[in-house]
């Protein structure tokens, strides 16, 4: 093998595959070989760089050059320009948004300083559908190891000293997880791999598969050996089709390779992996619900306990984690407690993966140490709001979690904390809003999501949330009484502490979160008849401006519903008892004589 | 149940069993079997869930317990362009609602529903992953990024000769 001088990196995950990843790809193949170039530079499809927002992202290696927003038709200039002459193409690098400090700038982008990349590690690094390029990044040797040397209660020592906890959102220790799966004796056991990213604006899990699912099959393998069990399942959403695939080829590459199967690395250790398919169902994510649409019923979800390490699937004792929380484990295994202790606050260790998203420059994936501040995040490795916009709130946790706002910017971001201030880690989505957002509307949002992946098993959630959605559509169509804060209160705190499962019982947080940190919106809808940041249609009105219009008739013929009248050259008028709010007359006016209140 | 009434041919009834026998007729296996059928029919009709109750020895209520469950499932035939409009988070405070209403009005048609000719249906999806381009629109396989209102009716017009 020729040893490459260059690589060119191409992200090949699901956000930059839909722009025309295939002809970029091709194209560069093709000018590779056009100049002859085909065994000094290697061309390789990774997975997401997390740089999501200017995709597609190709990366110049080791030059550590980026481009963003490619096209195929650049291939010829980065091969000709880069690769051959060795100057970067200008215009297609990297320039970040100007954030709030603007100091630095420039080609060594900021989107990537403040991070520390440990479940992320492979991650757009190496080509995820070939098994020897995650070997040779120290792959399949912490498997190894435990089975060459380590006893399964050493190894779990090892989880439960380095503090790692359980990253699909509740936090609870993985090593002890795992220690009370091992205690509970029987024939048949099961490791599951929670890949039902639910959480609307999370995409760490699929990711992760996509881009190194190697580290997630060696991460349940070792778990296997130390619970004592013989089968894994990954249960994934069916609407991850490229995570589903990649994943298959590891599968069968780990297989022909002797890391799953009988006698691995020639140990009496026998373990073999299967995939099961989610169909699209939020409340699948807690645990229990899993275990039953595994089993092929209806996710419903069961009360605990007895718990899965006592009682999982098919009622044998069950081990279930999230993809986050097995992706980490190799290198606990390899590098140590300590190491991974050192990382992280008190009582919460290592880093954690977050779905950027919402109003914010760089929308992407970022994987940091806890501890970090928002402010760091949104701002630093953000690149801050959007167009300039004031930043409002942001939401961790997704539909189960909370709003934080302007005052929680300095905030070191773990575990506690986040539930300390009203919101919760959750599976690492994060959404920031910027001043045009209204805040009830967002809590309807999540109401509307909660009661439709409601099971209906519990009276609390299946009720409770009906009629939560339904004071806030009053209160969002202007019909609001101020005892409907009162009521809104009262049935969440009722919600709260009666519902079966985390999903019910997590689901008035986004109301409680806006209550405490936006009761003066509230207010406005309910007293003034406003929505302040101007989003619920039903309050705002459309008038003309008298002075400004020249009666063009633009806007009339606009209308469609005919809402407005006038003769030509005389002044307009906006019937309001006609007008459906739709805007159409507002982006017609060339005189700003339209304006909405 | 749906009023939809779909008269099974012979081979339509031996395909689903020949799923259904694919899986071993495990019951444990249901929602695989109705992955597969649906990938077959394109849809799960009340008349495709009694054959699989009959194979797999379950009653047909609980057949239909799953369909209705998941909302990858569905009971409605799809229209040959299926639109699918994200409204996940991050699609929705970048707007997602005003292209679904949109399509909406440019289609004549509300969400679940297809247009008379067959050729368009709307729904509406959580979250595909790719929020860097929100919001999102998938037409088929297609996926369109940032889309915007204005951008509605040539997405659609690519679809309609």
């Amino acid at each position: 093998m020729t040893v490459k001088k260059k690589h060119i990196l191409v992200c090949n995950g699901t956000s930059c595959q839909n722009v025309a990843h295939d002809e970029i790809f091709n194209n560069l193949k093709k000018e590779l070989q056009n100049h002859g170039l085909e065994e000094s530079a290697g061309l390789v499809r990774t997975a997401c760089f997390g740089l999501c927002e200017k995709g597609p992202v190709i990366e110049i290696f080791p030059d550590k050059v980026f481009y963003v927003q490619v096209k195929p038709e650049d291939a010829k200039e980065i091969v000709e320009e880069h690769i051959i002459r060795g100057k970067p193409v200008k215009r297609l690098l990297y320039n970040e948004p100007e954030t709030i400090s603007g100091k630095e700038s420039g080609e060594k982008a900021r989107f990537k300083r403040k991070q520390i990349r440990i479940a992320l590690r492979n991650c757009g690094v190496i080509d995820p559908e070939n098994i020897e390029e995650y070997i040779s990044r120290y792959g399949y040797e912490a498997l190894g190891r435990v089975l060459d040397e380590m006893t399964p209660s050493d190894t779990i020592r090892i989880i439960k000293d380095s503090g790692l906890r359980g990253r699909g959102g509740a936090g609870f220790p993985t090593g002890l997880k795992w220690e009370l799966a091992r205690n509970n004796q029987n024939d048949q056991k099961y490791v599951v791999c929670n890949a039902d990213e639910g959480d609307p604006g999370a995409f760490m899990d699929r990711s992760i598969l996509e881009g190194d699912p190697h580290s997630v099959i060696e991460a349940m393998a070792i778990c296997g050996y130390c619970i004592g069990a013989g089968k894994g399942l990954v249960y994934i959403r069916a609407e991850y089709p490229l995570a589903i695939e990649r994943l298959k080829i590891a599968i069968n590459q780990a297989k022909e390779f002797g890391f799953l199967g009988r006698n691995i690395l020639d140990s009496d250790f026998h373990f073999d992996i299967e995939i099961r398919y989610g169909a699209g169902a939020f409340v699948c994510g807690e645990e229990t619900a899993l275990i039953h649409s595994m089993e092929g019923g209806r996710g419903e979800p069961t009360l605990k306990p007895p718990f899965p390490a006592q009682s999982g699937y098919l009622g044998k004792p069950t081990n279930v984690n999230n993809v986050e929380t097995f992706a980490n484990v190799p290198v606990i295994i390899l590098k140590g407690a300590k190491w991974f202790s050192s990382i992280g606050t008190e009582k919460s260790k290592g880093t954690k993966v977050f779905a950027l998203a919402g109003k914010i420059n760089n929308v992407g994936l970022i994987e940091v140490p806890m501890g970090i501040t928002l402010r760091e995040v949104i701002f630093e490795i953000g690149g801050g709001i959007r167009n300039g916009k004031k930043f409002k709130a942001v939401q961790t946790g997704g539909p189960s979690g909370g709003c934080l706002t302007g005052k929680h910017l300095d905030l070191p971001i773990d575990y506690e904390t986040l539930v300390a201030a009203g919101s919760m880690m959750g599976s690492g989505g994060m959404i920031v809003m910027d001043e045009d957002d209204c805040m009830v509307d967002f809590a309807k949002f999540f109401l509307d999501f909660t009661v439709e992946e409601s099971c209906g098993k519990c009276t609390p959630c299946r009720i409770g949330n009906k009629r939560l959605n339904e004071l806030l559509d009053k209160i969002c169509k202007g019909n609001g009484a101020m005892e409907d804060i009162e009521r809104l209160y009262n049935l969440s705190i009722v919600i709260k502490d009666t519902a079966l499962c985390g999903l019910g019982q997590s689901s008035p947080n986004p109301v409680l979160a806006t209550l405490n940190h936006f009761r003066n919106e509230y207010e406005a809808h309910i007293i003034d008849k406003k929505c302040p940041a101007g989003v619920c249609k039903a309050l705002m009105t459309y008038e003309i401006v008298e002075e400004n219009c020249v009666g063009c008739t633009a806007c009339a013929r606009a209308c469609p519903v005919g809402a407005i009248t006038g003769e030509r050259k005389e002044v307009h008028r906006i019937d309001p008892r006609l007008c459906i709010k739709c805007g159409a007359c507002l982006e017609k006016c060339k005189f700003n004589a339209v304006i909405v209140n | 149940m749906s009023n939809i009434k779909v008269e099974l041919k012979k081979y339509q009834v031996e395909q689903i069993k020949e799923i259904c026998k694919s899986f071993g007729n495990n019951p444990d296996e249901l929602i695989n079997v109705l992955h597969k059928v649906q990938g077959t029919f394109g849809y799960l009709p009340a008349e495709v869930q009694e054959v699989i109750a009959q194979e797999l020895k379950v009653p047909v209520a609980k057949v239909y317990g799953v369909v209705t469950f998941y909302s990858y499932f569905t009971m409605l035939p799809k229209g040959a362009y299926p639109i699918s409009v994200c409204t996940g988070t991050a699609c929705y405070v970048r707007g997602a609602e005003t292209v679904l209403q949109e399509f909406k009005k440019e289609l004549g048609i509300e969400v679940g529903q297809t247009t008379d000719d067959g050729r368009f249906s709307i729904s509406c999806l959580r979250c595909v992953g790719a929020c860097g381009l929100a919001p999102v629109v998938m037409v088929g396989d297609k996926t369109y990024g940032r889309v915007s209102p204005d951008m509605v009716r040539d997405i659609i017009k690519e679809y309609s000769d």
